[in-house]
């Protein structure tokens, strides 16, 4: 156990309030419309207070609850992927010079101001930090992710509220996040707050991550809190984990995915699937894209856009003569592989963390932990039988 | 993957003459000219690009063809059309369609289900001077088209876009999937799952901005399908959602009725209701 301090709910509007006179933008979760999402947080009236999700295949509920929580909630609708990968940006520009016969290209840098990741579920953590080593912590820098990810504030939420489409505990992601990235040993989150819902005794409990969350505890005089308030954290996550019903069995599904290439489930799939993307553009660490080059009428003046896309679209991987996988089938069959198997021989880490939202977000409900079953079943790979 | 576009430095010593453009109009509400003409700001630059030589929306004078470029609007409903659209096609040198009408038959494509002679008969006192086809069709159902543009109407930027690309010799940047790529790329949540409101964007190409999803409302399916439109699973989800048979043929048979998919898929569902009974 490390530092414990206590935070009451007015100190959470302190510590938005400290962290924007630090310069950071706050981003964190806040109700848009019908939905909560990722947004920024300039005040704590913008967190969704009191408010609560349902979340099954196909169906997300907005609902009001009957209690004054902050993160009262699961996943949100929008996780923090685009706020160091946005869905579209400007890569460079360029002019074409009459006179000089040349053309000038301009680079486009991302806005410098550092950002504040504040009520970062452990699935949408793991998830940054898997963007870290996909992004920027290979041969080859993505310079934009790497700016718009320099000097990171987080403040975490250990999860209490999953939902129904929830499976980071069978993950191994959440709902309480690792104290260190596994990629990388740093520490994982500055801060990290469990919020304790008990009955007149409405708290958080604040564990330190780093030196620098402990200044900002520091400066906004947080309570200590002492062994009993972090017992009282581990029993909010350890009820949070065994209330989820959904789990994907690590220890099999790499070779399990890795059988089932000709598997007859992929066309049963198919006739389910929309092939809309919906499930990669939720989901948090799907990071496809497409270079898009724009030019005016006259072709003076051109811009290259770096834009998100899908494996499930036609497009994607179309090559001279065709798409590669021009039906559904095998773009499920793709996209649910890398997620799960490939992604580890790629990156040695698994794709998914356990988030739902491509369970939740898909327009016909076609859930990754039941065909994971399906697939296991089917191929004979289950529990008991060696992993390939 | 899209194709990265390289573009050529070419000799600027003599500008080249401007291609004529021709705009032309078959049955049609003139809606997508309208938005060539909605071109504000781009519009002075689209006349210095092309030389506007037919387009009676926006100008009396007339230039003979041929036509470097010519874009067709609306859809062939009488005899007289068809005998127009290869003459069009005879003195164009790209012919780009835009709009529903001219792609995929225009909201009068209805008739393609309906008896065209009880229609003549009701509207027209004397429907012995009309002559007119049994079927409302897109053009490229008779000549040879070279680019087809959607939307009901056309979006203006993709409008732009196209022309862009026709005098840069390149490829239009013009995407065929689903409107969720577009409600994800702005950050919308997803109407139907969020809400339960049916929402025809799964199944329907991008090109609006996902316009009606970002207030809150279903996709009503302008654009048309997308490269990969699953309609037998869009249709169970929106009888799963509560919409009944009839209502599911009415929101597949509006301005892209006529386009194979969402025809096609209007047809399952009317074929069931008549075997099954009401639903």
């Amino acid at each position: 156990m490390g530092d414990i301090r206590i935070l009451n709910p007015p100190d959470l509007g302190t510590l938005i309030a400290e962290l924007r006179a630090r310069g950071y933008r706050v981003m964190g979760p806040t109700v848009r419309g019908d939905a909560i999402v990722t947004g920024e947080i300039r005040t704590v009236s913008d967190l969704p207070r009191g408010r609560g999700d349902t979340q099954r295949p196909a169906e997300y509920r907005l609902t009001e609850r009957d209690d004054r929580s902050f993160f009262g909630f699961a996943a949100p609708a929008i996780s923090s992927k685009p706020v160091f990968f946005p869905a579209e940006e400007v890569i460079w520009r360029g002019r074409r010079d009459h006179d000089e016969g040349h053309f000038t290209v301009e680079r486009d840098r991302p806005d410098a101001a550092p950002i504040a990741l504040l009520g970062t579920r452990s699935c949408d953590l793991r998830a940054v930090q898997i963007h870290d080593k996909v992004l920027a912590g290979r041969m080859y820098e993505d310079a934009h992710y790497a700016a718009r990810r320099e000097h990171t504030f987080v403040v975490a939420v250990a999860c209490g509220q999953p939902a129904e489409t929830c499976f980071c505990a069978s993950m191994g992601t959440g709902p309480r996040p690792a104290e260190t990235n596994p990629e990388t040993g740093e520490a994982a989150y500055d801060l990290l707050l469990t919020e304790v819902l008990d009955e007149h005794n409405h708290h958080f409990v604040m564990e330190i991550g780093t030196e620098h969350g402990r200044q900002v505890a520091d400066a906004i005089e947080a309570g200590d809190g002492d062994e009993h308030d972090h017992a009282r954290a581990l029993e909010i996550t350890d009820a949070a984990a065994k209330r989820q019903t959904r789990a994907i069995d690590t220890s099999t599904i790499h070779g399990v995915l890795r059988a089932s290439v000709e598997s007859s489930r992929w066309e049963e799939i198919a006739t389910r699937c929309l092939a809309c993307t919906n499930c990669t553009l939720v989901c948090p660490t799907c990071f496809c894209t497409t270079i898009q080059d724009v030019s005016d009428l006259a072709g003076d003046e051109g811009e290259r856009h770096r834009v998100w896309d899908s494996c499930f679209s036609e497009q994607f991987s179309y090559i001279h003569g065709g798409p590669l996988r021009g039906e559904t089938k095998s773009r499920y069959r793709q996209w649910i592989t890398h997620k799960l198997s490939s992604w580890e021989d790629q990156f040695g880490m698994l794709g998914c963390v356990g988030c739902g939202r491509c369970i939740t977000w898909c327009p016909v409900g076609i859930d990754i932990v039941e065909e994971a079953a399906e697939l296991t079943r089917m191929s004979g790979l289950g529990s008991g039988a060696a992993r390939s | 993957m899209t194709t990265a576009t390289h573009t050529h430095d070419h000799d600027h010593a003599e500008a080249p003459a401007r291609p004529k453009l021709a705009v032309w109009k078959f049955a049609s509400c003139d809606g997508c000219q309208l938005s060539l003409l909605n071109c504000e700001d781009e519009l002075l630059s689209i006349a210095e690009a092309v030389h506007i030589a037919y387009f009676p929306e926006a100008t009396r004078a007339v230039v003979e063809g041929p036509y470097e470029l010519s874009l067709v609007e609306g859809s062939i409903t009488t005899p007289e059309d068809v005998k127009r659209i290869h003459e069009i096609r005879a003195q164009s040198g790209t012919l780009v369609t835009i709009g529903a009408c001219a792609t995929a038959g225009g909201i009068q494509a209805l008739r393609n289900w309906a008896d065209v002679d009880e229609f003549r008969s009701i509207v027209y006192a004397h429907p012995e001077y009309l002559s007119t086809l049994d079927t409302s069709t897109p053009i490229a159902s008779h000549v040879d088209v070279d680019y087809e543009l959607r939307g009901c109407p056309v979006d203006k930027a993709q409008l732009i876009e196209v022309l862009a690309a026709f005098l840069n010799g390149r490829k239009p940047r013009i995407p065929s999937y689903s409107v969720c790529v577009e409600c994800k790329l702005k950050g919308n949540v997803c109407v139907p799952v969020a809400t339960g409101t049916p929402c025809l964007g799964p199944v329907t190409q991008a090109g609006c901005g996902a316009l009606c999803p970002s207030y809150g409302r279903g996709c009503y399916g302008c654009f048309g399908p997308q490269d990969s439109a699953n309609t037998d699973a869009l249709t169970r989800q929106l009888t799963e959602l509560g919409m009944p048979d009839a209502d599911i043929v009415r929101v597949y048979r509006t301005f892209n009725a006529g386009s194979p998919e969402f025809a096609a898929a209007s047809d399952k569902v009317a074929s069931r209701t008549t075997e099954g009974g009401t639903r």
